[in-house]
């Protein structure tokens, strides 16, 4: 069979009968099955997944999810499927509850697939610091997938499931979007709930997905949002409404030296895109960008090495001896940040920085309604190309950390491919809760490109 | 004595809200069996997340209030960070700047701070190894920190058991040390006469835990002033350290020298919101406040001109106050009534004042003079007050009243007022 | 800031309650120096005209009423499932030598 490409074509396709959820399930677990190599999952969960289908089969209903499958990213807590975040601290643990998100998605009819690889505990941008392997870009297996969300970017690219869940701290679902040419949409920090996924860093982590469409992204979204009475962070916000005639701003500071010329040309020729549109294409200065990778690489830590402090071996998992060399790295750094003598000039600083880094996008979206801006520095890079050197490695986040320093949301949508045939894309950044005007301004890119 | 005692206490209470700190589990853990009010956010589990219990802040607020402190306007949660088996996130959500309540004073001794944190689950030895209950996990603790205004045991026992029974009429806390709702800890130093006469203070303090209850505490601190003293005399330094308390050697045993302190690496906690406290919020707690201990003594003794002894005896517990003055409402025998439930507790024996009430009145009733006195009584009456008597007899039957009066006064009231009544008719009428 | 010393590293590492070999130790402290040495560069940032970020949601005062749920209590079973560890009904750890010194 031909599947869906779409949640709209899955949900018809169904309740027209033109298709099983048993069917999908069979095609979608074969693809899973003939594309092993990329690596993308970590443990397929055949039995729920034909159990949930046949449940949509016995029982069809118009709910937003009907018959979507879903991975998820190895960090979001499954009940009774292994949850293991890629490392092998928590190689056989198996959850007694499950994420906020993995609930809604299931009582909006998501199916379930099973979880997907990433970079362990989402420390990383390649998926290489994965303890059970890295994943392999589905365009061309010698190159990175990005990360750390890397299996359910490649599980979207490649077919292997219609939509998928990642986390994003510090770019980890719109690098690897960008690099498998997907979308991918960071929300706004306290648009969804982040009970039940094994947190990274808490006041950066934020809870979204990937999918082939904005529509996709942007209907996962409003099944996942909203509090939950369990993340005390979560506001029930009334989102943006996008106004009739929208405004981009163009930040400066993000079309520098370092940034790939097939990358910038790209960008450049979606900003045609939205002008021919009809959208005001404004310039727009964020001068503290340079400092987000300074200000991220400290706050991030810090809450790492505190948040991984539950891993002791007593409860569940294996024993912190298991910690893989990315993890104790943050650990090592966060702790040296909070340590007496070191606060303030670490952390208390970063944390300064990054009020300041906020005042930037303030100031900014006072003039414009989104910032048009490049993921990543370049296309994916080759795998083993990066990762002898860890300073050189977070360098790469530069274009991505400082949405998440400001609780910004952030879209990341594919535009074509290079030279190389990788996928080039860029990003869009809103307001907070300005999600409605980015979903809005990725259709007007998609239906006008 | 060469050197004056310097002590500062730390007072560890935990409340008694329905719910756990951060979670809805129940927070009752005393007597459960173990892990068994447990869920993802108490016992760490990964992907949880914590929520702020209203009542905990409220309950910890009015502890403030009670003890004079300034209330934070802006206050928040920090991690404190440190590994130990009973402590399941790795970090123990707790408070460091701005606490909840700050300052405050009582027995003229000075409060540094009280501020709200969860406790952590419970370590038991058996058979060689350690076990570990999370049901206690995540219950609301108040760790409340005095200034080292202390000098002596006597003051500190004094201290504490206000404190005890100031929770206690707050209704926060049962604050009972055997079930380990109560914990104490104290810093004790000695200074110098000359450190004492500038006021300075000694430059170490030694940390006495896991103190549970007020009479190791008392020994404890008694045999770290010892220690401390002979070591000075012999000239040398006490080491900065934290001590335990041998119980039966009764002596204190070095825990953690200074060179291994901990570096909790606190930050302010970003899963929870920080907290921000209107005039209003306070105000309105500060009206939830009942009449406090030493103001219920103060009034016993204006009210009921009750003994000191006797007044400390029912403060001390806030029901039996309570009960003393329902039943100082149906009689005024206060002295009385106190004698009664102190030294006789008859109050034990009828839950309602009421009945202890008419128990009394039956105890302290006078008997009747008997008939022959009543007799010659109103003879007597009516031979000395012939003027009543032809009165009465001419129709006037006032004068009945002052008559029956006349012989309750030479009977000293011992007359049953039925039977003088009729008897003076009888011998009117007859005589 | 003063270079990370092979001592700095040990000392965190047990603040951490890491245990590193020799070879990562020597990484660590090579690797850790830089990223310090990079991140100093914010010393050049004036911040003093700003209050330090630990939240971007603006929120104060989420807090929960004080009523027991029951639907995310785990039985026993359920919380000691994540081990083999236990004995009756407790999860067992090495014998504690030392007593609870913090707190």
């Amino acid at each position: 069979m031909n599947l869906p490409l779409t949640i709209k074509e899955t949900k018809a396709g169904l309740l027209n009968k033109k298709f099983s959820a048993v069917e999908l399930v069979d095609e979608y677990l074969k693809n899973i099955e003939a594309n092993k190599d990329l690596n993308a999952f970590l443990t397929v969960s055949h039995e729920e997944a034909y159990k949930k289908a046949k449940e949509i089969d016995n029982n069809l209903q118009d709910t937003p999810l009907l018959g979507v499958t879903v991975a998820h990213k190895d960090l979001y807590l499954t009940k009774g499927i292994r949850t293991t975040a890629a490392s092998k601290v928590l190689e056989s643990y198996i959850p007694q509850y499950s994420a906020t998100v993995v609930d809604r998605i299931e009582k909006a009819g998501g199916i379930t697939l099973g979880k997907t690889n990433c970079d362990a505990w989402a420390h990383g941008g390649s998926g290489e610091n994965s303890d059970f392997g890295p994943t392999k870009n589905p365009w061309n297996k010698t190159h990175v997938p990005g990360g750390s969300s890397s299996g359910s970017a490649v599980a979207v690219a490649a077919g292997l499931s219609l939509v998928a869940t990642g986390t994003d701290t510090g770019g980890s679902i719109r690098q690897p979007a960008n690099f498998c040419g997907v979308v991918g949409l960071k929300p706004t920090y306290g648009a969804v709930s982040r009970y039940g996924v094994i947190a990274m860093a808490s006041s950066l982590d934020t809870m979204g997905s990937f999918g082939r469409t904005v529509e996709d992204v942007e209907t996962v979204f409003n099944v996942i949002k909203g509090s939950d009475g369990y993340d005390s962070t979560v506001v029930d916000s009334a989102f943006r409404i996008p106004h009739s005639k929208l405004k981009i701003g163009i930040p400066k500071e993000y079309f520098t030296d370092g940034l790939d010329k097939e990358v910038e040309k790209s960008i450049m020729e979606a900003s045609k895109v939205f002008e021919k549109a009809g959208v005001e294409l404004v310039p727009v200065s964020l001068p503290n960008t340079k400092h987000a990778v300074s200000v991220y690489y400290i706050i991030q830590p810090a809450e790492v090495s505190s948040n991984l402090e539950r891993y002791d071996g007593i409860r569940f998992g294996n024993s912190r001896e298991d910690f893989g060399a990315e993890a104790k790295r943050r650990i090592m750094l966060g702790t040296y940040v909070l340590s007496v003598g070191y606060y303030d000039a670490y952390y208390l600083k970063a944390q300064k920085v990054r009020s300041k880094l906020i005042q930037d996008f303030d100031l900014a979206f006072e003039k414009v309604d989104a910032i048009l801006a490049p993921v990543a520095p370049t296309a994916a890079f080759e795998l083993g190309e990066k990762n002898s050197d860890p300073l050189k490695m977070y360098l790469e986040d530069i274009f991505t950390v400082s949405a998440n320093l400001a609780g910004i949301p952030g879209l990341a949508i594919p535009s074509g491919f290079n030279k190389q045939g990788l996928p080039l894309g860029f990003q869009l950044l809103g307001p907070r809760f300005g999600e409605n005007i980015l979903f809005e301004l990725g259709k007007i890119y998609e239906k006008s490109k | 004595m060469k050197y004056t005692p310097i002590i500062g206490l730390e007072v560890h209470i935990e409340l008694n809200t329905k719910t756990k700190m951060f979670c809805s589990c129940p927070a009752d853990h005393f007597g459960k069996l173990p892990n068994t009010q447990t869920c993802p956010v108490c016992l760490g589990l990964p992907g949880a997340l914590p929520f702020a219990n209203k009542e905990a802040i409220d309950k910890t607020i009015k502890f403030g209030l009670a003890l004079g402190c300034e209330i934070s306007r802006n206050s928040r949660f920090y991690r404190k960070n440190y590994f130990y088996p009973d402590l399941p996130k790795g970090f123990q959500t707790s408070q460091l700047d701005s606490p909840l309540c700050v300052g405050g004073e009582l027995q003229a001794k000075k409060i540094n701070h009280i501020h709200l944190e969860e406790d952590a689950g419970k370590l038991v030895h058996q058979n060689g190894a350690s076990l570990v209950d999370f049901n206690r996990s995540s219950v609301p603790l108040m760790e409340l920190v005095t200034e080292p205004d202390f000098h002596d045991v006597e003051s500190i026992l004094v201290f504490l058991k206000e404190i005890q029974l100031i929770a206690r009429y707050l209704n926060i806390s049962n604050a009972d040390m055997e079930k380990g709702s109560m914990r104490l800890e104290a810093n004790v130093s000695l200074a110098t006469s000359e450190q004492s006469t500038v006021n300075s203070l000694p430059d170490y303090k030694v940390e006495l835990k896991n103190i549970n209850s007020f009479r190791f505490l008392e020994k404890a601190i008694n045999a770290e002033i010892k220690r401390q003293e002979e070591i000075l005399s012999n000239g040398e330094k006490v080491e900065q350290e934290t001590r335990g308390y041998d119980e039966v050697k009764q002596t204190t045993y070095s825990q953690r020298s200074k060179a291994d302190a901990h570096d909790y690496r606190y930050f302010p906690e970003p899963d929870l919101p920080p907290i921000s406290l209107s005039e209003l919020t306070i105000n309105n707690l500060q009206f939830t406040i009942p009449e406090l201990p030493q103001q219920k003594r103060e009034r016993f003794e204006q009210e009921y001109k009750l003994p000191k002894d006797y007044i400390d005896i029912l403060v001390l517990d806030l029901d039996r106050a309570n009960y003393f003055e329902e039943a100082a409402k149906l009689n005024n025998n206060y002295k009385l009534l106190a004698d009664l439930m102190i030294n006789k507790k008859l109050d034990l024996e009828f839950p309602q004042a009421a009945g202890f009430v008419r128990k009394l009145v039956e105890l302290t009733k006078v008997e009747y003079a008997n008939n022959d006195e009543v007799e010659s009584v109103v003879n007597l009456v009516i031979m000395d007050n012939e003027k009543a008597v032809s009165d009465y007899k001419n129709g006037n039957g006032n004068v009945v009243g002052f008559l029956i009066g006349m012989v309750q006064k030479r009977l000293q009231g011992k007359g049953n007022v039925e039977v003088v009544r009729s008897k003076l008719l009888e011998k009117i009428q007859n005589g | 800031m003063a270079k990370l010393t092979r001592q700095d590293v040990l000392h965190i590492a047990k603040l951490a309650k890491l245990s590193l070999t020799d070879d990562e130790v020597e990484k660590f402290t090579a690797q850790l120096s830089s990223i310090l040495k990079y991140v100093d560069e914010l010393n050049s940032v004036d911040t003093s005209e700003v209050d330090p970020t630990s939240q971007t949601t603006g929120l104060v005062n989420v807090f929960r009423d004080d009523e027991i749920k029951t639907d995310q209590i785990l039985s026993q079973a359920e919380a000691l499932s994540g081990t083999d560890e236990t004995y009756n009904g407790y999860f067992r750890v090495p014998t504690i030598l030392e007593g609870r010194t913090d707190k």
